[in-house]
């Protein structure tokens, strides 16, 4: 760890910053960027510190969602009423991950941004093609118990560790983003990629490029949902497999359906057509379980992860049954009901 | 005060408590020195071969650096084992020399220590040493290497090893319908203590040192580095006052202090060297075991045969051994019993002692094959352990010197609810969860070590009582304040103790459960010691009323040594004192272990484990919802600390259980996990709900009675949780830990 | 820009108010608050068990919120209040959740312990736990491997029944004296 420090007033000038020095970096909650320095795995030169900028505001927005401020941490955004009230899928995801300590400290931007918990992603003495692209991926043949089974790469099979951006990929969450080239909004399915050819880029940003702030439409899913987290242990622990389920129902029939997994894929995955089988019909195991194959079409394992397949088929299967009953998963209670 | 005596066998709260909680205990890394330096270790990136070359020119250049030392620059060091082997818990072999030379024996082996201004300069310079080297292929999983098994070995001391075989355990098992042969592997571990290993090295200017350090006993570090770098021993002190946790990685010298001390030296100023959570998977780990257990019983349940084969990993340069199958000829009356015990090489650091060392893995094996015999017999699994009670130590053909085992199934069964239980596997269940009850026997050996301590009183009426042992969380301050307390009916307010200082009286490392009895009864005897220098020095004042009296027949009491038959004849402890011509009164005594007893008797702990464990039926999520340990082991001095050993060895068996593997990559020969993240121990949402039972004995193996607690409360904890399993489910598995995936 | 870039490991100012004293520190920009804590205030009651997040060893209270000091950059606490373990209690005038872990025997070596407490002041501040259940949810980011998990959920359960009893009255915990 060798690097110059910045501290940022304004949005502008954080961006100038980092934009104009490709070793520069942005830190807010440094959970995760301050843990891969110390192990060598990121090497910035210089950091600009931007947690004090006004970014810590969740606003409503005119077409009655709400805009979260980059900067709201990860455990005020989870406990905020507003938040508890019309988007308990989002709270109850945010407190599955981490611990209070960290969702103190973690910001929603960042959370976006943690980079994967590969073993060799993690391990600066050991080839790494997100790390150090070209080097060889030792994790196809390696241990691989914690690994992806849905859209990895011959060049990666890591997976994003967030459990919030499961939730927010299930509630059609847009992500606000201000650059050297102005601002944007990106659809939070397309802010994270899939590794292809280059697993050294976890999402679509550029560099200098700096997420402000997660909207989340107007209010939906509020009676039916559930975050389910399947680890090695019963807390603190990353997923082995998540499951954000949310669907709405017409009478008994359900009109819409979301289902995002977490700890699969490189980033939440979600397949539009695995939704849509669901629509119009029961809430029913048989329908669940059709939906889960759907979503889990083309699922590979490669070894040791192979059991994560028929694993994610049945949490989605607990997770969709969870939602339609209306009792979700409370995160202190270790019953899956 | 009296009252309040004797403390021993109460709930006494911790008398360093408050000093933990307000976090003003100070442990190895926590000592400060004027013009202190910091140093970092340099890991190797493979697991086998040799270095080729190391540059250093980048991280020479980087700030604060002072010195970069490598295999090739490093002052000079021995080049035999011997001085190396100054080591009580040396195991045979050749000990590992750290930046001896270019060879690499395991991954992340210490190739260069970086010596810089401040912790920060020494942790970024040492991520810019890079270096090439030879590499060759390692083998790091023991299944891999078990063609080459040995069991010719040379015995490690204090291990005993297999007994010879009993009747003829393999034509029995041959000839009998009622049996059955298993497998059975417990991943490997790490000790994991939250402390890293630490040491920091104070110059004290002349070439005389004092070494704080993690460590399980003063006195073994510094008879090692006094050895290794050719140091006089009355220029080298070494403190561990506190502990944090070590569960056996600490009872030897590590890396850490070597080259700590070795920079120190070179410099001629103090050194701080602390490793990091990832290097604390480069030294001792409980070794990946591959075990087969074979059992024939009658009809009845009567055991007719019992065979049990261990073959243990150990790194390329040590044989580290475990009584690993010993337990499976001692714990069951049976005729017949082979036992078998060899050895792996394998590319890694050298295994260590880690609580229950042999016991956790061997009665693991032999607990969940009993409960596979159970069901085999269709009978209940206490019922089959009642059956077959060994009422002798068959393996050396002697008498127990107390076991209460029957008295804590019994009681452990009834808190727990055993007979609640459905026999049938996968029978019980509560919503989505199927609910499972198992038990399971622990077994661990009550030992003792010859142990000094002193214990001096002062005019002002203090008692201070020292030893150089170690407190690793055990509680040993607050036992030796009771009993040292109760010896001269003090308030325990007034008694203060010391320990894990080389300038306080020889004692052995902490470790074995051996601590209390060792410890508490070389304290027992400094007391009486000091006994007798009063009564000498009160009978020598004039007109003592006290003239003739023996130490028979008088009291130490209320501050006064008085005449039992009349106490108004009495001195006080001032005045004796006073009679000595200073201000206090000190004694030194030693404790030694009663060899003819133990010719005689066999003495051992026993428990019985019983667990209720919820299994999510379709998801495999375990929850572990209740355990009960009852303990028979000997006299308890402290309810509260004694219970607290018991459960942290029963968490620490539920980890074994459940969630606890340390993952190499076989290719990279490099642990993967090598962290707090991804190396799950049991965290706060595991653990609910544990009852802890005391049974007592009244054991003669030494004057107190005790037999230690440190290691029992994991022994059979892990088996009770997987019998539980697979009461619950229906599903053997005979892979430690039973995680999700090996439940679907 | 409030302050200007500097160059790779130059050291920079820092204030730091720690347990109501304030320290101006000369430290480099890669320092953490635990290691500067420690090695340079001597404050050696926040525990290093992993460096890494993964342990709360070293949670500490920055502004009242508990925060793992081993994943924050010193100097982007600059001005920041922060109390730990010391400033809790002392041994003769222990904090009421110190004086529970004493009571309840919810430690063995000590090390995670004031890691523990200092945790269990911010989450008893956060007001999310209502009883055994969360509590052990809410404290699983401090690992304990002495296993004295048992004795801490009753130790602060107790602290936590009390202060919440109207009719005891027990004040409110605060983090520093």
């Amino acid at each position: 760890m060798n690097f110059s420090y910045t501290r940022a007033t304004t949005v502008g000038d954080a961006i100038q910053a980092v934009a104009g020095d490709p070793q520069a970096r942005f830190i807010a909650g440094g959970t995760n960027l301050v843990d891969l320095m110390k192990y060598d795995v990121e090497r910035p030169g210089r950091l600009v510190d931007i947690t004090r900028l006004p970014l810590k505001a969740i606003e409503q927005t005119a077409d009655g969602g709400l805009k979260i401020g980059a900067l709201v941490p990860n455990s005020d955004l989870a406990y905020d009423a507003r938040i508890e009230r019309d988007y308990p899928l989002l709270a109850s995801a945010i407190l599955a991950g981490a611990s209070a300590q960290l969702r103190n400290a973690a910001t929603t931007g960042g959370n976006l941004l943690q980079r994967t918990r590969c073993y060799y992603f993690y391990d600066a003495g050991v080839p790494c093609n997100k790390r150090e692209p070209g080097s060889g991926c030792p994790a196809k043949t390696g241990v691989n118990r914690i690994h992806a089974i849905l859209g990895a790469s011959d060049a990666c099979i890591a997976t994003h560790p967030s459990d919030m951006c499961v939730a927010l990929a299930a509630l059609g969450a847009t992500v606000h983003v201000e650059g050297p080239d102005g601002a944007r909004v990106i659809a939070f399915e397309d802010f994270h990629r899939l590794p292809g050819d280059t697993p050294e880029k976890d999402n679509t940003l550029a560099h200098g490029e700096m997420v402000t702030a997660v909207e989340l439409p107007a209010p939906r899913f509020g009676q039916n949902h559930t975050y389910l987290k399947l680890r090695d242990r019963l807390s603190y622990a990353f997923a082995l497999v998540s499951v954000a389920a949310a669907i709405e129902l017409d009478g008994d029939v359900v009109s819409e359906a979301r289902i995002a997994l977490g700890g699969v894929a490189h980033k939440p995955w979600r397949v539009p057509e695995a939704e849509a089988l669901l629509k119009g019909k029961l809430p029913s195991s048989g329908a669940f379980e059709e939906a889960a194959d759907r979503l889990l079409k083309g699922a590979v394992g490669h070894g040791e992860n192979d059991f994560k397949i028929e694993l994610a088929r049945r949490a989605v299967v607990r997770a969709l049954s969870q939602a339609a009953a209306g009792t979700p998963q409370v995160q202190s209670n270790k019953i899956v009901n | 005060m009296s009252n309040v005596h004797p403390y021993v066998g109460r709930a006494h709260p911790r008398v360093d408590g408050a000093l933990k909680v307000t976090g003003r205990a100070k442990y190895a890394a926590e000592f400060f020195a004027d013009g202190m330096v910091y140093a970092a270790a340099v890991p190797s990136t493979i697991a086998k071969g040799r270095i080729v070359s190391i540059d250093l020119s980048t991280a020479k250049g980087a700030p604060g650096v002072i010195d970069i030392l490598t295999h090739e620059n490093r002052p000079e060091l021995p080049d035999s084992d011997k001085p190396y082997l100054n080591d009580m818990v040396a195991v045979p072999g050749s000990p590992f020399r750290p930046l001896y030379n270019d060879r690499i024996f395991y991954s992340g082996q210490a190739i260069a220590l970086v010596v810089a201004d401040t912790h920060e300069n020494a942790r970024h310079a040492a991520s810019l040493v890079t270096a090439t080297y030879e590499a060759k292929r390692p083998t790091v999983d023991v299944a891999e290497a078990r063609h080459e098994a040995y069991d010719t070995f040379e015995p490690r001391d204090g291990i005993p090893p297999p007994p010879p075989p009993r009747g003829d355990a393999e034509a029995t098992f041959k000839g009998s319908d009622i049996k059955l042969s298993e497998s059975y592997r417990v991943a490997p571990e790490h000790h994991n203590p939250m402390e890293l290993m630490a040491t920091t090295v104070v110059w004290e200017g002349d070439g005389a040192l004092t070494i704080h350090t993690k460590t399980q006993g003063v006195n073994n570090p510094k008879m090692y580095i006094c050895a290794v770098l050719g140091l006089d021993p009355d220029k080298v002190r070494v403190t561990s006052p506190f502990v944090g946790g070590a569960f056996g990685m600490a009872l030897r010298p590590h890396y850490d202090l070597l080259l700590a001390t070795m920079a120190a030296l070179k410099h001629e100023r103090s050194v701080r060297l602390v490793l990091t959570r990832g290097q604390m998977y480069t030294m001792g780990w409980r070794p990946d075991t591959l075990q087969t257990v074979s059992l024939s019983a009658q009809d009845d349940g009567t055991l007719t045969s019992i065979a049990h084969h261990a073959i243990q990993a150990t790194s390329r340069y040590e044989d580290y051994q475990e009584p690993t199958v010993n337990w499976s000829g001692l714990l069951y009356a049976c005729p017949n019993v082979t036992l078998k015990y060899e050895l792996a090489k394998i590319d890694v650091s050298t295994p260590s002692d880690m609580r229950a060392p042999g016991a956790a893995l061997g009665l693991y094996a032999l607990e969940v094959a009993m409960d596979e015999m159970s069901y085999r017999l269709g009978m209940n699994p206490l019922e089959l352990r009642l059956k077959n009670y060994a009422e002798k130590d068959q393996n050396d053909d002697k008498p127990f010197s107390s076991k209460e085992l029957k008295a804590a199934y019994e009681k452990g069964a009834e808190r727990f609810g055993w007979s609640n239980r459905s026999p049938e596997p996968r029978s019980m269940r509560d919503g989505k969860e199927l609910v499972g009850l198992g038990m399971a026997t622990g077994c661990w050996e009550a030992m003792m070590m010859p142990h000094s301590a002193c214990a001096t009183l002062s005019a002002d009426g203090k008692l201070k009582v020292a030893c150089g042992t170690a407190d690793i969380g055990t509680g040993t301050y607050t036992i030796l304040a009771q009993i040292a307390a109760d010896a001269f009916d003090l308030d325990i307010e007034d008694v203060t103790t010391e320990v894990g200082d080389t300038d306080l009286p020889m004692a052995p490392p902490e470790g074995g459960s051996w601590g209390a009895a060792s410890a508490g009864n070389a304290v027992r005897v400094a007391c009486a010691e000091l006994k007798k220098e009063l009564l000498t020095l009160a009978r020598g004042i004039d007109d003592s009323p006290l003239a003739n009296a023996s130490l028979d027949h008088v009291a130490f009491s209320n501050g006064r040594i008085s005449l039992v038959s009349d106490g108004e004849r009495s001195v006080s402890y001032a005045d004796a004192i006073a009679a000595s011509g200073g201000g206090e009164v000190k004694a030194e005594g030693s404790f030694a272990p009663d060899e003819e007893f133990a010719e005689k008797f066999a003495a051992f702990t026993h428990s019985a484990v019983f667990a209720e464990v919820r299994v999510d039926e379709q998801l495999g999520v375990v929850r572990v919802t209740h355990i009960v340990s009852a303990i028979a082991a000997g006299k308890i001095l402290n309810l509260a600390t004694a219970r607290s050993q018991i459960l942290g060895g029963v968490v620490m068996g539920m980890g074994m259980a459940l969630h606890e593997e340390t993952m190499w990559d076989k290719t990279l020969g490099r642990v993967v996990n090598a962290n707090l993240g991804e190396y799950h121990m049991p965290a706060h949402a595991d653990v609910q709900n544990i009852d802890v039972i005391f049974v007592e004995e009244d054991d003669k193996a030494n004057p107190l009675g005790i037999k230690g607690l440190g290691e029992i409360g994991i022994v059979g904890a892990a088996a009770a949780i997987a019998n539980a399993v697979f009461h619950a489910t229906g599903k053997r598995v005979r892979e430690l830990p039973i995680t999700i995936d090996k439940l679907l | 820009m409030a302050q200007d870039a500097r160059s790779a490991s130059e050291p920079v100012a820092v204030t730091l108010s720690v347990n109501g004293e304030t320290h101006s520190v000369e430290i480099p920009p890669s320092a953490t608050l635990l290691d500067v804590l420690r090695e340079r205030l001597h404050l050696t009651g926040s525990k290093k068990g992993c460096d890494q997040g993964q342990c709360g060893a070293c949670t500490v209270l920055v502004d009242g919120r508990r925060v793992n000091s081993c994943l924050q950059l010193a100097v982007m606490n600059d001005g920041r209040e922060i109390t730990t373990i010391e400033g809790l209690g002392r041994p003769e005038e222990l904090h009421p959740l110190q004086a529970a872990f004493v009571a309840h025997d919810a430690f063995q070596c000590g090390y995670c312990t004031p890691g523990q407490i200092c945790s269990a002041v911010g989450m008893l501040d956060e007001g999310h736990a209502h009883g055994p259940e969360e509590i052990r949810e809410l404290m699983s980011g401090n690992l304990c491997r002495c296993g004295a998990y048992t004795n801490i959920v009753e130790a602060i359960e107790e602290v936590r029944s009390a202060r919440e009893a109207p009719t005891l009255k027990t004040p409110k915990l605060e983090a520093a004296e």
